[in-house]
């Protein structure tokens, strides 16, 4: 099938790949963090949209593996290569963890945001994938879209427009 | 208990939209009073849904919202959100605070109008959470409200951070509100915590295992 541009949508706690001509997207992260993992050369990209940074805070006896930095992540490696990508050459873009709200709570979750990054930073690290670049943080929300054709990430966030990453 | 396998009986179901409308009914009361006009409700919907879902009822996580958002503190904790489309929440601003011309994108934060805009939230969110607290008597108490305009999806996260650690599903207590010329209309959401159903089930004399 050579249908161009067909947009692929990641939902909350989501993740999944494409391959160019088409695109993936994942709109209104907001403390959540979305994590491009791509293969330049072959032009394969995956998104995770994450809301929680450790698959070890879960209390469920069945759990989504898609919403937890660590886990997520493994899965969408293993997606990647299982599509042809070389473990070598994969890169990665983050967008994402912002605190949305600005106030002082005892709960520990109103920090997720940058717990989030935190966690997919440090799982890249360990899966030996450079991160090229990030736009992470702040109080606003955005929603993101790449093109594994040329491996930019576009973001849109309300307050600040749209840039390339 | 866990979450995961939960399904709601029609009593239990009944009893979630009978709390949604003495929330709400008090909370349109609240604001008939503010603004000087007749504000009508319907009946409040209440959906047992997954998270991508939640952010449908408000016309996807791309739109943009204005949101007060508050925690419920004490017993029965949950989230609670009152939800305006941006023009909504425009024309209450400049009802509020008569500023004609007011733009929610194009103003500066300290705009007296933000500040109107925010204490109706307070206003509404308080009366909605009070008129709970009376009728299930349990003790529930709001955090500091905060105000939010951006996307759907970023806003309403912050409410399902705390039960994604349980489960992938919501139970939204929806009430909308609305004046006669349809010139205002909001959501409310609630957003009882995972362990706060049993609590409030309970407060009914509901059996919570039916």
């Amino acid at each position: 099938m050579n249908s161009s541009n067909q947009v692929v949508k990641v939902g909350i706690a989501d993740l999944n790949v494409v391959k160019a001509p088409d695109l993936i997207r994942t709109s209104g992260l907001g403390s959540c963090v979305g994590c491009i993992i791509y293969d330049p050369v072959k032009k394969l990209a995956g998104l995770a949209h994450i809301m929680l940074p450790d698959s070890n805070l879960s209390r469920q006896s069945q759990m989504n593996p898609y919403k937890y930095a660590d886990t997520a992540l493994e899965v969408l490696i293993e997606k990647l290569l299982s599509m042809g990508a070389r473990k070598g050459s994969l890169k990665a873009k983050i967008a994402g963890g912002a605190q949305m709200f600005k106030f002082a709570s005892q709960s520990d979750m109103m920090r997720i945001g940058p717990r989030n990054v935190e966690a997919v930073v440090d799982k890249l690290k360990k899966a030996g994938i450079p991160l090229v670049s990030s736009d992470v943080g702040g109080d606003c929300g955005r929603t993101i879209e790449f093109d594994p054709d040329d491996c930019m990430l576009h973001i849109r966030t309300v307050s600040k427009g749209e840039k390339k990453i | 208990m866990t979450m995961e396998m939960y399904s709601l009986t029609s009593v239990q179901l009944d009893a979630l939209r009978e709390i949604g409308n003495i929330g709400a009914g008090n909370a349109a009361t609240s604001m008939s009073v503010l603004t000087n006009q007749k504000i009508d409700m319907e009946v409040p919907v209440v959906s047992l849904i997954p998270f991508d879902q939640v952010m449908e009822l408000i016309g996807g996580p791309d739109e943009l919202v204005a949101a007060v958002y508050l925690r419920i503190l004490g017993e029965a904790p949950g989230t609670v959100f009152f939800i305006m489309a941006l023009s909504e929440a425009e024309n209450l601003a400049r009802q509020m605070s008569k500023e004609a011309d007011f733009k929610i994108l194009d103003s500066a934060e300290d705009d007296l109008a933000f500040s109107a805009l925010m204490e109706a939230g307070n206003i509404l969110t308080g009366s909605y959470l009070s008129a709970l607290s009376d009728f299930l008597q349990i003790n529930m108490q709001p955090s500091i409200p905060s105000l939010g305009i951006d996307l759907a999806g970023a806003i309403l996260s912050v409410g399902l951070i705390e039960l994604s650690q349980v489960t992938d599903y919501a139970i939204v207590i929806d009430t909308k509100m609305n004046n006669e010329q349809e010139a205002f209309r909001g959501h409310f959401f609630l957003l009882p915590d995972a362990d706060t159903l049993p609590k409030i089930f309970n407060a009914l004399g509901i059996d919570a295992y039916e």
